[in-house]
């Protein structure tokens, strides 16, 4: 996270900033244009259930697609070399599809507006409670930490003091969040996506033939970093040595079962794109037109952090001065000139307000309804809660300010929020998915379950593993081990918990558990969404079958 | 927790939205703002100084960013064009769903 001041100082000018000026003027007039649609809470925090699948499916991937996961990913591609493409294909598509496929119906059609609200209404007060406070300081901090690293990089790019950039970004977010709700946050993600391709795919091409090409980049790689680096699944045999220090076993179970079902099933900033949607197929929709893209985006995000090692082979090396989050700063420095340099740093910029703005707008949705609404000021107008989602908007941006320094003790950014993510969603995915399928998951399962889950990836990271009570190689490796801890012990739990307690009555779980329908639920489809193209099977199953198609390149 | 009384608040919520009405069409800001990028793009790289060239490795990188961006922008605004947004049904007719 320590940059050199000067040596990645990129040489803009006005044509860049000409860029850059015209897209920050687009996000505020997005937020002014879209506050004429917000009537009620509704609209605030869910966009009134009513925008169009391909708006909430760009803006799912979006709000995933921050500059931390872009900077963070090219970085792994330039440490773990092909390893890094599990964080798609394993570690995303099969939980988009099931996210989109099982749980959908569940949050859509029982009408909560909140990931934790669902938890009220199957489980009770106090896991509801616990998770709705757990979400809202993990999201405060990650938005911290997204301004925190933009601020750095920014004062290495362009020699921004730290604090003015920090004080400015804070600033449009907070802006237009406040004016247009998520409609705003959701409009911006979308033309932020569009604006990431425009800014990563020039970087990419003109990257490909610094290097020579494909096989270029291969044979380079073979050659300096051996056989394994350019293949998924070279090296991960069980007791052999790898340097993301994981194993198959791990890697499916902890990152693609685990750590990736806890992010993308029950992480609210995801989540909330969906619910926004105008329907029931529209919101089951979303996950699943948004994992298309996501298999495609290693191309644009990895094969940069590829190319960049290539380059300055002593990237990541201690003396080079240069770290592994360095690799897509350095192609733009070295490869991009004046125009797409500007369009590159927008992207960049974009996508570190968009990652911020993700945050914060399903913070204040949380905050508001599922804290204050629900146990501090109940029962006011819905004109009250309005208002308070307004203040509470900007409470969080000014708290991301604040928490922006616990970024700084950690040395690779992923590791961070993976580390967070392990210890929060995985036990809420495991109370989750056993409260969906199980009809006597009782209430205090579900508090306990989730209590144990967080505590047990805690004690297994910071206690068996810092304090090298077991041995496992790397960070990542202890990411993995403790999402399957978390899971295990969380759902071990809640068993033994479900059979000493007194489960709700039936006929309270409608709609909340796997075989029932709340009274009235059932809609009659959209016109049009018969089309076979519109069918959740069909593009679901094709993006799993796609994600599998990509590792062929990577196995042999 | 009084069974369905927060489905009940929602669809009420719902009733009274005013998003389906009143937020503008996002096609037309991406199709607008590509344009306008693609129009400097191109510009851009069709002035380009050797300099330019030689850092892009002999690639006009900025003429076919901007011809890209150009043509995605024209195509959102052909799609706003071809298929405008159905007007949002009125009060009476959401409450009906």
């Amino acid at each position: 996270m320590h940059y050199v001041a000067g040596e990645l100082r990129l040489s803009t000018n006005g044509l860049d900033y000409t860029v850059l000026g015209i897209y920050f003027a687009v996000v505020l007039g997005i937020g002014f244009a879209a506050r004429a649609s917000v009537r009620t809470s509704l609209d605030f925090f869910l966009s009134g259930r009513s925008l169009p699948a391909w708006v909430t499916g760009l803006a799912f991937v979006a709000a995933n697609l921050g500059a931390l996961e872009i900077l963070g990913m090219a970085a792994n591609g330039a440490q773990y070399g092909a390893y890094t493409v599990h964080w798609y294909w394993v570690g995303a598509i099969p939980a988009m599809v099931f996210l989109g496929l099982v749980m959908m119906p569940f949050y859509y059609g029982s009408k909560v507006r909140s990931v934790p609200e669902f938890l009220l209404h199957r489980f009770g007060p106090s896991s509801h409670l616990l998770s709705s406070i757990i979400f809202s300081v993990a999201s405060i901090l990650i938005a911290g930490v997204n301004l925190y690293a933009m601020a750095i990089v920014l004062e290495a790019l362009v020699g921004w003091p730290q604090w003015l950039a920090i004080v400015v970004a804070g600033f449009f977010v907070l802006a237009y969040i406040t004016l247009g709700g998520l409609s705003s946050a959701i409009y911006n993600e979308v033309l932020q996506f569009f604006v990431i391709l425009a800014a990563m795919i020039p970087l990419t091409v003109v990257g490909l033939k610094r290097v020579g090409g494909w096989d270029g980049l291969t044979d380079k790689l073979t050659d300096t970093q051996g056989q394994d680096f350019t293949s998924a699944w070279g090296g991960t045999g069980i007791g052999s040595d790898n340097p993301l220090g994981a194993n198959w076993l791990t890697l499916v179970l902890g990152l693609g079962f685990c750590l990736s079902f806890g992010y993308w099933t029950t992480n609210f900033a995801e989540v909330q794109r969906a619910l926004s949607a105008k329907n029931l197929s529209a919101a089951r929709r979303t996950p699943l037109i948004a994992a298309f893209p996501k298999i495609l985006i290693p191309l644009i995000v990895v094969v940069p952090g590829l190319i960049a090692l290539v380059i300055e082979p002593n990237l990541g090396k201690p003396g080079s001065g240069l770290q592994y989050n360095d690799a897509i700063p350095l192609l733009m420095r070295d490869l991009l000139p004046n125009g797409v340099l500007g369009l590159a740093l927008t992207g960049l910029l974009a996508a570190f307000m968009a990652g911020m703005a993700a945050n914060v707008s399903s913070f204040n949705t949380v905050f508001t309804n599922d804290v204050w609404g629900a146990y501090v000021v109940r029962g006011r107008s819905d004109r009250y809660y309005l208002t308070t989602g307004r203040v509470v908007t900007a409470v969080g941006v000014l708290g991301g300010m604040g928490t922006a320094f616990i970024a700084s003790s950690f040395s690779n950014v992923m590791n961070y929020l993976q580390t967070l993510f392990s210890f929060f969603n995985v036990p809420l995915f495991c109370v989750f998915i056993i409260g969906m399928f199980w009809k006597r998951a009782t209430p205090a399962a579900g508090f306990w379950g989730l209590l144990s889950g967080t505590v047990a990836a805690m004690v297994n990271y910071f206690w068996f593993y810092k304090q090298h009570l077991i041995d496992i190689p790397s960070d990542q490796g202890a990411n993995f081990v403790s999402a399957i801890v978390a899971f295990v012990v969380g759902g071990a739990v809640m068993v033994a918990v479900s059979l000493f307690t007194t489960p709700k009555p039936v006929d309270q779980l409608a709609g909340l558990v796997y075989g029932t329908t709340s009274p009235g639920m059932a809609e009659p489809p959209a016109e049009g969404d018969e089309a076979w193209y519109r069918k959740p099977a069909v593009l679901g199953w094709g993006a799993v079958v796609l994600a599998a198609a990509c590792y062929v390149p990577f196995s042999f | 927790m009084s069974d369905h009384e927060y489905q009940r608040q929602v669809e009420e919520l719902e009733r009274e939205s005013a998003t389906a009405a009143r937020l503008f069409d996002i096609r037309l800001v991406i199709g607008g703002l590509f344009a306008i990028y693609g129009v400097i793009m191109t510009i851009a790289g069709i002035g380009a100084s050797d300099a330019d060239l030689e850092k892009a490795q002999d690639i006009n990188i900025n003429l076919w960013t901007g011809i890209g961006m150009l043509a995605l922008g024209l195509f959102f605004l052909a799609w706003v064009r071809l298929r405008p947004v159905v007007p949002a049904p009125s009060t009476e007719e959401r409450s009906g769903e």
